[in-house]
Order: structure tokens, then C-alpha cells, then sequence
């Protein structure tokens, strides 16, 4: 059964930053979920888009490599990727997968908005 | 927006612990351990080369088994689907999260390369590889199984860069491409078979980076391939010294 379980909700601030909620689980089934988001959050003037987890309920490794197909096209943008509102759990596996040395983790998405401000 | 709720399993335990360095706790007398002790894992976002998706299919249309049937037989004979020649010596514990296996894969002239892989996942319904530093790629592979109306499919999916300048020219050259190709279909195939399946591979690769990564230009110090090949006139007196079995 190839369906899935995710909702996302973007939102686009005036400062050249992004916000994409996750809402569920990230998946492989779920890549035309967050590919569109993210062509949501990309526009002509962003500069950051920041991922907030707060509400990830699953994350499997196929997930994993859909974030990483989002950080190329950020990178190909010019555009910084944030993640922020990970559990202690997915902060391991962002650090497993070497990940978080190229997506800037933050506890809050205040923090990470400071961050992508800088 | 949402799409209609999937019955997708839920493995939090499924993911193995972060590590600095990688160490491999059994390795047999006849395996190569050469590349993998101390070795960092070469991560999603490192390696040299254009970055692929590489993603293999084959239907086991017209028999009954389920995706999870498919992966508790993959996962407890892994290696033996794989081509002739090619070893991946893993721990008794078998494919768990955190496993490192050790990888001899043959190569040309009789050379053994010797490599790895640490298991960084697991479900009931799939498990990933990712690699060490030195590997022909830097990048992580899953291999799943799925119903889609009715028929089961079995996948691999690999999501890799070369890691070093050397590998690159033998992928833009071709013939890394069609030695990796022909190896997962070879293991798609030999698996199908296990289920009675005359399996004919689908491919599809996908260019999701074609930018090169040059600050990553020094892995090559690292390439598995040279340092084997270096290694193996050692490899050849250890195994006159080794006692008979």
C-alpha cells in the first residue's frame, strides 16, 4: 500500500525565510508531499527554509534521503536549509546520517529564524 | 494537503546509534578488514560526485508473499544474493541497526576490495546501508518491499555520490555505473528467484545533484580500491602463512 500519513502547512514570511510544518510521518511515499512544499516555500526572494518538526510523528531512512534531495535543491538556490523542533531521537539520527552538517539544527523555530536572520 | 492514510510501520528502535568511528566486532580469517576499522561514515552530504538516485525494481507478480515475507528473507541470507564472488561478512546478530559488515567484492585481476557497510536502519519492510569513508560512493542504499494493487515489489535504492575523483572518472567513464548496475540487478534477480520469480530489473536513475564537491577532492587519499590493491601482494604472503582448514 503506497499511501501516506503526512500534512504540511507553508508559510512565507516577508524576510526571505520559509516555513515548512511537518505534520505526520516522512516517508518514501510522501516525496510529491514535500517536493511541493518546498517549491511552495521557494520563492524569488528566500534566502532560508526552515523545516519545523515539531509535530513528526515517524521518520524512516527513505525520509531521510527525500531531506536530502530538499538540501540539494536549496543548496542549487543559494538558499540555507534550518531544521528545528527535532526530539532528542531525530537529532540522533540527523547526526547519524551526517546531516546536521549541513542543515543547522535548533531547538526552537525563534532560534532558527535568528539564525537564518544572521 | 494529505493523501489517504497508508499502513506504513513504525520502527523507532529501527535506527542505529550515532557513531564517530566505525569498528567491526567479528572478522573472518579469510576476510579483508582494511577499510573499515576507524573509519568514519562517509555521510549523506560528503563525497565527491554528481549525486544519483539509482533506484531498481523487480515485480514478484504471480506469487503469494508479503513485503514482509520478502524483507525477513533478504535481511537473514543478505549476501547470498548477491553475484559470485562478492562476500559481506556480518556479525551472527545479522542485519540489526548499528551492525558493521565487512565487504570483499571482486574485482579486476583477481583482487578482492575490500570495504564495508554499517546498517544505520531497519523495519519490517526495509533496512539501509550507508557507507564508509573510502567507499566507492558516499551515500546510504535502502532495500524495501512494498504491494502496489495487489503484487509485491521488491527495491533497491541507492542515493549516492562517488566519493573521490578517482571513482568519479569511472563513473562518468561508464563502467562504475554498469558494475554497480549489474550487481543489484544480479541480486534482484537471484532474490526473485528464491521466491520462484523470473524477475526482469526496471531502472531509474535520477541526476539530483550534477555539481562536484571539490573540498571533498581528498578522499582520495582514502580510495578502498587503491588501498586494496596496494594491500593485496600482503594478502597473498598472509594467505601462504595461513593454516590449512
Amino acid at each position: 500500500m503506497t499511501t501516506t500519513n503526512l500534512t504540511t502547512n507553508v508559510r512565507n514570511g516577508n524576510n526571505g525565510i520559509s516555513v515548512i510544518d511537518f505534520d505526520g510521518e516522512v516517508n518514501g511515499f510522501t516525496e510529491s508531499i514535500l517536493m511541493d512544499a518546498y517549491q511552495q516555500a521557494s520563492k524569488d526572494n528566500t534566502h532560508a527554509i526552515i523545516l519545523n518538526f515539531e509535530k513528526l510523528d515517524y521518520l524512516n531512512s527513505s525520509g531521510i534521503g527525500l531531506l536530502v534531495t530538499i538540501l540539494i535543491r536549496a543548496q542549487r538556490q543559494d538558499q540555507r536549509l534550518l531544521a528545528c523542533g527535532l526530539s532528542d531521537h531525530y537529532r540522533e539520527i540527523f547526526a547519524l546520517t551526517r546531516l546536521d552538517e549541513a542543515i543547522g539544527i535548533y531547538a526552537t523555530e525563534s532560534e532558527a529564524i535568528s539564525a537564518a536572520n544572521l | 494537503m494529505t493523501t489517504p492514510t497508508p499502513e506504513v510501520p513504525k520502527s523507532v528502535d529501527g535506527w542505529a546509534k550515532p557513531v564517530d568511528k566505525l569498528s567491526v566486532k567479528e572478522v573472518p580469517s579469510e576476510a579483508i578488514n582494511l577499510n573499515v576499522e576507524g573509519r568514519q561514515l562517509a555521510g549523506l552530504v560528503h563525497g565527491f560526485g554528481q549525486m544519483w538516485q539509482k533506484t531498481y525494481r523487480v515485480n514478484l507478480s504471480g506469487v503469494n508473499v508479503t513485503p514482509q515475507e520478502v524483507i525477513k528473507t533478504w535481511k537473514e541470507n543478505f549476501p547470498k544474493y548477491w553475484p559470485e564472488g562478492n562476500n559481506l561478512y556480518i556479525p551472527l546478530t545479522g542485519i540489526q541497526p548499528g551492525e558493521v559488515g565487512l565487504i570483499n567484492l571482486a574485482a579486476p585481476g583477481g583482487l578482492k576490495l575490500s570495504t564495508g557497510i554499517m546498517v544505520i536502519y531497519t523495519d519490517d519492510v526495509s533496512f539501509s546501508f550507508m557507507t564508509p569513508e573510502g567507499h566507492m560512493f558516499a551515500g546510504m542504499i535502502t532495500f524495501s518491499a512494498y504491494e502496489d494493487e495487489g503484487i509485491t515489489i521488491v527495491q533497491i535504492q541507492a542515493l549516492i555520490r562517488a566519493n573521490d575523483p578517482i571513482y568519479e572518472l569511472s563513473f562518468r567513464l561508464g563502467f562504475g555505473h554498469r558494475s554497480e548496475d549489474e550487481f543489484w540487478h544480479n541480486t534482484l534477480e537471484n532474490l526473485a528467484s528464491e521466491f520462484g520469480v523470473q524477475g526482469q530489473v526496471e531502472q531509474k536513475n535520477e541526476l539530483i545533484d550534477p555539481r562536484i564537491q571539490w573540498n571533498e577532492v581528498n578522499n582520495v587519499w582514502r580510495n578502498a580500491g587503491v588501498r586494496s590493491a596496494l594491500y593485496a601482494p600482503v594478502a597473498a604472503v598472509k594467505n601462504l602463512f595461513r593454516p590449512a582448514q
